[in-house]
């Protein structure tokens, strides 16, 4: 047995991948910022967690990390769900970066699901776990293809399936993973955000990041670049609304999860972001 | 209330002080030893180390330890600290014919030169369950076989068709073979790139996929014509010697298949071939790997591509356990914010169920 291995978390590189690696990865980023939207393949590695767990977004997080920074990890927009504490402690423990549930504070944010409500700046580097990052898989299976597709801008597919969708339930029936357009080129894959998100990627201050680690693509939307999510004039997209506001710090703007509270009907609605929930106060809004 | 439905550092922390409980048993019974593993699940090792393409018994064997026997599970673990190697030098292709071998069968001539060995195996035993074998403390049969045989040159079966012409020669190599832990898979993929893919994969797959084609999917008439398992030399050529230097030694098992080939127009009537390779012993991974290979070599035989098993991408990118049960098992993460979303809108949806429609249906 190595050395390394008998000296447990002590034998592997900051961040856990070797330097030549983190390289490599952050080669495919920039050829990704340069080029909004196109998914650059690259030689994704066997991480530590699982594939489908986030390990295309961690592999970009472990690739540009270093000492300074200040790293938040979300999931479903919040701090403390299972994978995101997860996904924190590993960059503890293979970086000891300084980490945060703050949106303001941290420099790199991880995130699955979700944008964070508050807006975010210039030097803030947002990266998405990626499942899928063809917008044009469920229509095209095969990747040779789609890759041709994207070569020739051949989208009409896509809007067809939209159209579709409008002439048969009246409205497009994707809620999350909405397709987008970036940089009036590329169609992407917005990773399965929410639509309620999609508006927060247009001209962002931030750079946004996405990776795929079992699909081993990465792309990126560089800050202050145009995103719009795809509609048609006489269906403009929109965002979903709800009645209620949260039952805890009483926003009337942010994305809320469903709670159910009892087997009688009961359920509340509470922000999906806690650090947002928590930052506007807990005082419930009297209205 | 609000904090029960996201979990928690403590919760984590918890299960995995279960796992650890869980994965040591009952205290009263002696802590398994990894030279157990190794000796005496020593085919479980072997898939370990194929899968997860690192040779290391001693690894494989605590990955299955640290794993509760979760094949899979070792897999990746392995997986996981192997990515993390450096990457010192590339071999030289080994030479099977040169193996020594403890197992060697033909199904395609009744006896050739070197002769057929069957080696331990479980083929022709009873699947009875040996209740002797419960009760410990029992000595192995007395005096075993040798275990290998020297029986002088063993030529490949087919290096013997092919000097008849019978069968298609190995196309040379030119190009420096890919490796898809360094570049990813593109399509079409090279037959190196395709066997590496193979050679990680799961064996399941492989296997349901194999038979597929024996059951019609993609037909193409395999005979084993032969299967070896031995070990051979890992030779290395460093710049500074310029000659080959053995740094160890490797367990092996390698398929080759005969498929019968109808010929066409450039082409006269001959067999052609399927391989297959595993570390260590594992006699059905090679041979459903080998019934692939040949079924993913349809196009470039000018073969109609219409199975499953046929189709490089379907083939190629579904075959990989590590990225399998990653994927499969992330569907329990949660999927509060996008299903909350459905919900939206399906009730949405529900609302204007059966309304008259207007501008829509235009």
């Amino acid at each position: 047995m190595s050395d390394a291995a008998a000296a447990g978390n002590g034998g592997y590189n900051f961040g856990y991948l070797d330097e030549q690696t983190k390289r490599m990865i952050r080669r495919a980023i920039l050829k990704a910022v340069a080029i909004p939207g196109y998914q650059v393949p690259f030689a994704s590695r066997e991480m530590p967690l699982p594939y489908g767990w986030g390990t295309g977004g961690i592999q970009v997080t472990a690739s540009i990390i270093g000492q300074g920074d200040t790293l938040k990890v979300i999931d479903q927009g919040a701090d403390d769900t299972t994978n995101a504490v997860s996904i924190r402690h590993f960059f503890e423990r293979t970086t000891g970066v300084a980490t945060t549930e703050q949106t303001g504070a941290a420099s790199i944010i991880q995130t699955r699901h979700r944008i964070p409500e508050t807006p975010l700046r210039e030097n803030q580097i947002i990266v998405y776990q990626v499942p899928i990052p063809e917008p044009l898989r469920w229509i095209e299976p095969r990747e040779a293809e789609t890759r041709k597709m994207h070569a020739l801008a051949e989208y009409g597919p896509m809007y067809v399936r939209l159209y579709e969708d409008i002439a048969q339930f009246g409205q497009v029936t994707t809620a999350y993973d909405y397709p987008v357009v970036v940089n009036g080129r590329y169609l992407m894959r917005p990773s399965p955000i929410p639509k309620f998100d999609n508006p927060k990627m247009n001209l962002n201050p931030a750079l946004q990041l996405f990776g795929a680690g079992r699909e081993k693509r990465i792309y990126a939307v560089p800050p202050y670049t145009s995103v719009k999510s795809l509609d048609f004039v006489d269906h403009p997209f929109t965002i979903e609304r709800w009645d209620q506001r949260c039952a805890i710090c009483g926003s009337g703007d942010s994305f809320l999860d469903e709670v159910i509270t009892d087997d009688q009907g009961g359920r509340m609605f509470v922000c999906s972001d806690t650090a947002y929930c928590r930052e506007r106060g807990t005082t419930k809004a009297a209205e | 209330m609000y904090v029960a439905v996201k979990g928690g550092e403590n919760a984590i922390a918890a299960a995995h002080r279960l796992l650890a409980e869980a994965r040591r048993g009952d205290p009263a019974v002696p802590e398994l030893t990894l030279a157990q593993i190794d000796g005496q699940l020593g085919l479980a090792v072997d898939r370990v180390m194929s899968e997860g393409s690192l040779y290391d018994r001693e690894l494989a064997a605590l990955a299955i330890k640290q794993a509760r026997g979760d094949l899979i599970e070792a897999i990746f673990l392995l997986r996981a600290y192997r990515t993390t190697l450096p990457r010192l030098a590339v071999s030289v292709p080994i030479e099977t014919e040169r193996a020594s071998l403890k197992r060697r069968i033909s199904a395609t001539f009744k006896d050739l030169p070197g002769g057929q060995i069957l080696g331990p195996t479980f083929d022709y035993t009873h699947r009875l369950l040996d209740f002797a074998l419960a009760a410990e403390g029992q000595s192995v049969t007395a005096d075993p076989p040798s275990a290998t045989v020297e029986t002088g040159p063993m030529p490949r079966v087919s290096t013997l068709l092919g000097k008849e012409g019978l069968i298609e020669p190995n196309a040379a190599e030119t190009v420096e073979p890919g490796d898809l832990t360094r570049d990813p898979l593109a399509f079409p993929a090279s037959r190196a790139v395709r066997l590496q893919n193979l050679a990680r994969a799961d064996e399941g797959f492989l296997l349901s996929l194999g038979y597929s084609t024996q059951r019609g999917y993609g037909r193409n008439h395999p005979f084993a014509g032969e299967i070896r398992i031995g070990d051979v030399e890992i030779e290395i050529v460093p710049p500074e010697l310029g000659f080959p230097v053995a740094i160890g030694e490797i367990t092996v098992t390698e398929c080759e298949m005969v498929n019968q080939f109808k010929g066409s127009a450039t082409t006269p009537p001959q067999f052609t071939r399927g391989y297959g390779l595993a570390f260590g012993e594992g006699e059905r991974k090679a041979m459903a790997m080998a019934l692939v290979d040949r079924a993913l070599r349809a196009e470039e035989l000018g073969e109609e591509v219409t199975a499953p098993a046929q189709d490089q991408e379907f083939v190629l990118y579904h075959s990989d356990n590590v990225e399998a049960s990653g994927f499969t098992q992330h569907l329990k993460l949660p999927h509060y914010v996008d299903f909350q979303a459905e919900l939206n809108l399906i009730r949405h949806m529900r609302a204007e169920w059966g309304q008259p429609q207007t501008e829509a249906a235009e």
